[in-house]
């Protein structure tokens, strides 16, 4: 039984490929794309450039002011973060044309037509050198969330969409409408220890 | 019928593994696109808010990160426990934000669209954060985001 002497096969390599697909939806699983996210904000320039101050009417100004122990004034009175929303709301909005919430004037934007605007509102927000950031960033994240809800209010009523999914045009309209304003005022030593 | 021909014949075929460094270097790019290059190592521990209305963090290019927090528990023996700012690798002052700013914005193609990302811990005091934003401000780097993690 003199056998012929055979050769070694080589290794059947044609798994390989599916093995590193294999490793790459592995890793395409696991990593998060490390989506980065955040509320976005923009600063004032820098005060030198802020030569004319504006002149704003009382009844154009909400304060929302936070003490060192993170308590939360908004007009006059202490309220809980979840009133914030509410609160900031029906201020932009102005429904019944109050005499104490922000002045109606009307204004013509495109795709709108003429409409009664609170554009010369502003939301003040001022904190204590002690606030906790989180306190601070709830306060913002309220704000931000009323205009939002505004904005989305409007543009369902007008346009039967929500905000994010109008085109372009059809955002800058509703941006003119209800403009994002949200001043924050300088620091102040209140309520507070240093 | 004998054809059970035990002999020749009985060699595989090489397998074509020519395609094989194209997959690699595909692996290879999609990780390098994918994943950003800096690897700050954090000398401050934070644990960001959570907020309802955050918008993603586009173009990480024209993006640079202020950390605030306290130094984590390896440093903290020898950093104490107080909250520290870190710029790239060390800590630093709220003064040297705006060096900070300008070697950063030098580095960016797109300079307008410079975003500061602030991942700031829950816990830290405002004023640090308000001296921060004042540099920010005087650096005319004013498009900022406030790290923060989604919440329903």
């Amino acid at each position: 039984m003199a056998r012929k002497k055979r050769k070694v096969p080589s290794l059947n390599a044609s798994s390989t490929a599916d093995i590193s697909f294999i490793l790459l939806i592995f890793f395409l699983v696991t990593t998060s794309m490390d989506t980065d996210a955040g509320l976005a904000r923009r600063l004032p320039p820098p005060p030198e450039d802020e030569q004319a101050e504006m002149d704003v009417k009382e009844r154009n100004v909400l304060n929302v002011k936070v003490n060192a122990a993170g308590q939360i004034m908004c007009g006059g009175d202490f309220i809980e973060i979840d009133q914030l929303c509410d609160k900031a709301k029906e201020f932009v909005k102005n429904d019944a044309n109050s005499p104490n919430l922000p002045e109606k004037h009307l204004k013509n934007i495109p795709l709108l037509g003429q409409c009664a605007v609170t554009d010369k509102h502003v939301i003040s927000v001022q904190t204590d050198r002690g606030t906790p950031y989180n306190v601070y960033f709830q306060v913002q994240n309220e704000l931000v969330r009323a205009y939002n809800e505004l904005r989305d209010e409007l543009s369902k009523a007008k346009f039967g969409r929500v905000y994010a999914a109008l085109d372009e045009d059809h955002q800058v309209a509703v941006r003119e409408y209800y403009p994002q304003k949200i001043s924050e005022a300088e620091p102040k030593n209140y309520g507070g220890n240093k | 019928m004998g054809r059970f021909n035990k002999g020749g014949s009985r060699e595989m075929p090489e397998l074509n593994t020519s395609s094989l460094p194209d997959l690699i270097f595909t692996i290879l790019f999609f990780f390098m696109i994918v994943t950003t290059m800096r690897e700050v190592t954090l000398k401050v521990k934070f644990t960001v808010p959570s907020g309802t209305e955050l918008e993603k963090l586009e173009k990480k290019s024209v993006v640079s990160f202020i950390y605030v927090g306290p130094p984590t528990d390896q440093l903290r023996p020898v950093m104490g426990s107080g909250t520290r700012i870190q710029l790239n690798d060390r800590y630093a002052e709220p003064g040297e934000v705006m060096d900070f700013i300008a070697e950063e914005r030098s580095t960016m193609t797109d300079q307008a669209a410079q975003t500061i990302s602030l991942k700031v811990d829950q816990g830290t005091q405002m004023g640090i954060i308000t001296d921060i934003k004042e540099v920010l401000r005087k650096s005319w780097a004013l498009k900022i985001n406030y790290s923060a993690t989604k919440r329903n």
